[in-house]
């Protein structure tokens, strides 16, 4: 007998899971509250039921999140009944840096990047798990399943180890952490696909709906608070990734059900990140970014 | 929908692998129009990193996802020049078929043999040959049908059977998605047509094996693990192997309900009737799996450091990981010619057959029955590094025939008697250093005090036991191997042990620290500046070897790996011998 494809991918993600956790010392599952996360919470839940999961969540916190990912990522950690860490970078905070007067780049940089790795090392983690998928973005083609970062959580293409079939080396020299990605091999359509099959809660935000909405620097957002005084209008929107609410760019759309998103993403045939403005600032960035220690 | 095809594509430079790549993506519709924009040449969706593109070079495997309307691929992207073995080796390790490029002007080439050889050995049992640039040889038959009959013979000398030859143009998309009209004279399948109607491998009627990943302790215990081969149900007896064991499957769990059958692929959690020791690295077995640590397996080297022949690495294979030695390589492969070449050791990217041993038993299945049970890791001890790639042949020798004899009286018993706990006192330190002066003196004091004590001398050891050693790096490892077991037996004696040696290398002194009981590894670094140690020259050993007299010469011409934390350590310039062995002696507790 042999699995249909998304049975497959999920046993495989089970396994990985399984895996790192058993050779690390101290895990932990990054955890956002979108799509790619609330699959790889399902999927840990999986491989410990009927125990919890080993580790605790964590999520990275900028203060410019979806005020409904913030309750959705709340319910689901309760619901998992595992522990939830929220980090804000404290230098972040103190400084007020934020999206509209920093830049895409900087509030990125200290708020994401420098707030990862201050988690990381306050928790002493030798291990977190991310949501990231290799079809997303180039660089990421060639990451693997277990990523080795250096001392100081830099990624160093040339330090990777080869990973040859579905055998991982979870093992690290001193000052070494792991960066584990269950859903390597997942596309976004499988993604759609398990959260529909599974019948998972996922923010609604990704459905269209009439929502407050500016054009700001060439992009359209949808305006979740009052903090940046924009001119709204209503506009029949909805979103591909999430992010902080000034970064996410949302598309006009009538896609209410899973299946009208899969349709017209066939259809439309823009990649996924187009709308996430962190990425166009300059190329390469993203590569740029896990080179600093970024997901 | 058929299951999902995973591929991997090779080729030499310019076949056109890249322009091939990007027409299946973006024919596929798998490239998002955004990433499109400006676009004139499909090659560049397929290149990856920035580091590539500004030496316009690819350095490692790319994952790429596309779907047909019949079925889902992962494609492998291995590039053909530099470490173009490892990378190789990575990418067909999970594929079913080989994607083989040729570009029609050139025809076979030797990168192709080499490609093809590694896609072979590591268990790739189809291939689809895409002879590429037809549109330069004016989609000529016979052009296509001579590189056709090239590579059959030599892929029926290497015992691939399988291969399907398409003539295609990747610049012009003929017979990559479609059949073409350009050539009327070519009755078999587009490449899409061809990918689309492969049936995947047939899985090998394998009983049930699955290594166990974890132990889930709920209201009971359950463990853990994805299915390697086989199925199993509930009330099926079974074996916990290496132990042999015996127990029965009471039930198998998942979030999704309890199921009355599971099958190779799965991800679940098995409960035991009864209560038996299973933990992680086990096995849960129909029947009783072959058990055993001596093996003769393949190995594709894949780190800057060589093979060292006799050095202690880690195995792993499914989730047992276990210490394991290489012997020197029975042959290594000439990729080219496909020949048996004498080997001392393996370099990066050389393949070779060897025996290996484990530390202990670990069950196993040869790799031409299962890549998950026959395929493993070696992972260098200190840098964590995964060293080398192996697949099994088979077992040397059962390992049911070796046993470790019980012994009425223990070393704890021994040393009880003797009023003391053993310790290895292991000095290390360049030629010349003080080593045998300094140790020979705390032996001394420690006699003394009423201890019992031994020293194993490196020079007195390599005129006995050792005499059949050299000073190559694969002879100091088997050197310090034998000391270290001999120390051990001595201190299952109840002794303690102080041994002058060399021991160069890092990884050999963590070797020996492992075999003794935490904590009773003294490691004591005698440490004198090179220049100093040749000053004193008391052997006169650094004259010889820097007259070239003597080879391998630590300091000189063979290097020395200083601890890096010491338990104690010993500066000579700044006290003479006698203050040093005073403050050995006052640091131990013994
Ligand atoms: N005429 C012709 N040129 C091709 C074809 N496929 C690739 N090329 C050209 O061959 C060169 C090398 O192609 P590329 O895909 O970069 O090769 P790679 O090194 O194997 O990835 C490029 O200039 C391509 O445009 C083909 O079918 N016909």
């Amino acid at each position: 007998m042999t699995l249909d494809p998304l049975r497959r991918l999920e046993a495989e993600a089970i396994q990985i899971i399984r895996e790192a956790a058993a050779e690390a010392e101290r895990p932990v599952m990054l955890f956002s509250g979108g799509k790619d996360s609330c699959v790889m919470l399902h999927l840990a839940r999986k491989a410990f039921f009927p125990a919890r999961p080993p580790f605790p969540l964590l999520h990275v916190d900028t203060g410019w999140k979806f005020a409904e990912l913030y309750a959705l990522r709340d319910e689901l950690a309760a619901e998992a009944g595992m522990g939830l860490i929220v980090h804000r970078n404290p230098e972040a905070e103190a400084k007020g840096i934020n999206p509209f007067e920093h830049g895409a780049s900087l509030h990125t940089e200290l708020w994401k990047t420098e707030g990862l790795k201050q988690a990381l090392d306050a928790g002493r983690f030798d291990m977190a798990f991310g949501g990231a998928r290799r079809d997303e973005e180039m660089s990421r083609a060639k990451e693997r399943v277990f990523s080795v970062r250096s001392p100081g959580h830099g990624w160093d293409p040339k330090r990777q180890r080869p990973e040859l079939w579905r055998l991982y080396n979870g093992r690290l020299a001193p000052g070494e952490t792991m960066r584990v990605f269950p859903l390597s091999d997942w596309t976004e359509r499988d993604i759609w696909a398990y959260v529909a099959a599974e019948g998972l809660k996922v923010a609604s935000l990704y459905f269209a709906a009439e929502r407050q909405t500016a054009i700001h620097d060439g992009a359209l957002l949808i305006v979740d608070d009052e903090r940046a005084k924009l001119a709204t209008t209503v506009r029949r929107v909805r979103v591909r990734t999430v992010g902080c609410w000034p970064l996410t760019g949302a598309v006009e759309s009538e896609a209410a059900t899973i299946a009208e998103i899969v349709a017209e993403m066939v259809r439309d045939g823009t990649s996924e990140r187009a709308g996430r403005l962190i990425d166009k600032d300059q190329t390469a960035s993203m590569e740029r970014k896990k080179r600093q220690g970024y997901f | 929908m058929k299951p999902l095809l995973r591929l991997l594509t090779c080729g030499s430079v310019d076949d056109g692998k890249s322009t091939l790549i990007g027409r299946l993506l973006h024919d596929c519709g798998a490239v998002a129009k955004d990433k499109l924009e400006g676009l004139t040449d499909f090659s560049l969706l397929a290149d990856g990193l920035e580091a590539e593109r500004e030496q316009g070079i690819t350095i490692d495997v790319a994952y790429l996802y596309f779907a047909s309307a019949a079925r889902r691929f992962i494609l492998a992207d291995c590039p053909g020049h530099e470490q173009y073995t490892r990378n190789m080796a990575t990418g067909a390790s999970n594929a079913d078929l080989a994607i083989v490029l040729i570009d029609a002007t050139r025809g076979v080439l030797t990168q192709t043999r080499r490609h093809s050889m590694i896609a072979h050995l590591l268990g790739i049992r189809q291939f689809v040959l895409a002879v590429n640039k037809m549109d330069l040889v004016g989609f000529d038959r016979a052009r296509f049908d001579g590189i056709a009959a090239d590579y059959s013979a030599f892929a029926e000398a290497i015992g691939i059977d399988r291969v399907t030859a398409i003539p295609v143009s990747a610049l012009g998309g003929d017979n990559v998605m479609e059949r073409s009209e350009r050539t009327p004279w070519y009755d078999g399948p587009s490449l899409l047509g061809c990918l689309d109607e492969v049936e995947g491998e047939p899985a090998p009627a394998l009983p049930f094996r699955m290594p166990v990943q974890s132990v889930i302790r709920d209201s009971g215990r359950l463990y853990a693990g994805t299915i390697a081969t086989g199925a199993v149900r509930p009330g099926d007896r079974i074996s916990i192997a290496p132990a042999g064991t015996a127990a029965e499957v009471a039930r198998i769990v998942t979030m999704d309900g309890e199921l009355a059958e599971a099958s190779a692929g799965q991800a679940v959690a098995i409960a035991l009737t009864e209560e038996v020791d299973c933990s992680r690295g086990d096995m849960l077995a129909a029947g009783s799996p072959e058990v055993a640590d001596q093996f003769e397996a393949t190995l594709v080297w894949m780190q800057d450091e060589p093979l060292l022949p006799g050095r202690q690495y880690l195995l792993k294979l499914g989730t047992r990981t276990v210490p394991a030695t290489v012997q020197e390589p029975k042959y290594k492969i000439g990729i080219d010619t496909n020949e048996q070449l004498a080997a001392k050791s393996l370099a990066l990217n050389e393949i070779g057959v060897a025996i290996v041993h484990t530390a202990l038993p670990i069950a196993f299945e040869p790799y031409a029955q299962s890549r998950a049970l026959g395929g493993f890791i070696l992972i260098d001890r200190l840098s964590a590094a995964t060293v080398a790639a192996g697949m099994v042949h088979f077992a040397l020798r059962r390992s049911e025939n070796v046993h470790a004899q019980e012994l009425a009286i223990t070393p704890a018993l021994r040393a009880g008697l003797k009023q003391q706990r053993p310790k290895l006192l292991w000095f290390t330190g360049l030629s010349g250093a003080g080593k045998s002066t300094i140790a020979n003196l705390v032996e001394a004091k420690l006699h003394a005090r009423g201890r019992h004590t031994f020293l194993l001398d490196g020079d007195n050891v390599r005129l006995g036991l050792n005499n059949d050693l050299g000073f190559t790096a694969a002879d100091r490892v088997e050197n310090i191997r034998r000391a270290g077991e001999a120390a051990k037996l001595m201190m299952d004696a109840g002794l303690i042990v102080l041994t002058a040696f060399i021991s160069p290398f890092r990884a050999e002194r963590a070797m020996v620290r492992a075999l003794v009981p935490d904590g009773d590894f003294i490691e004591i670094f005698i440490d004198t500046p090179l220049a100093e140690a040749e000053r004193r020259d008391t052997k006169g050993l650094y004259k010889k070897a820097r007259a070239g007299k003597l080879a391998n010469f630590t300091g000189v011409d063979s290097p020395y790996e200083a601890p890096e934390a010491p338990e104690i350590r010993i500066d000579t310039l700044a006290m003479d011998v006698d203050a040093a062995a005073d403050l050995i002696v006052s640091k131990l507790d013994v």
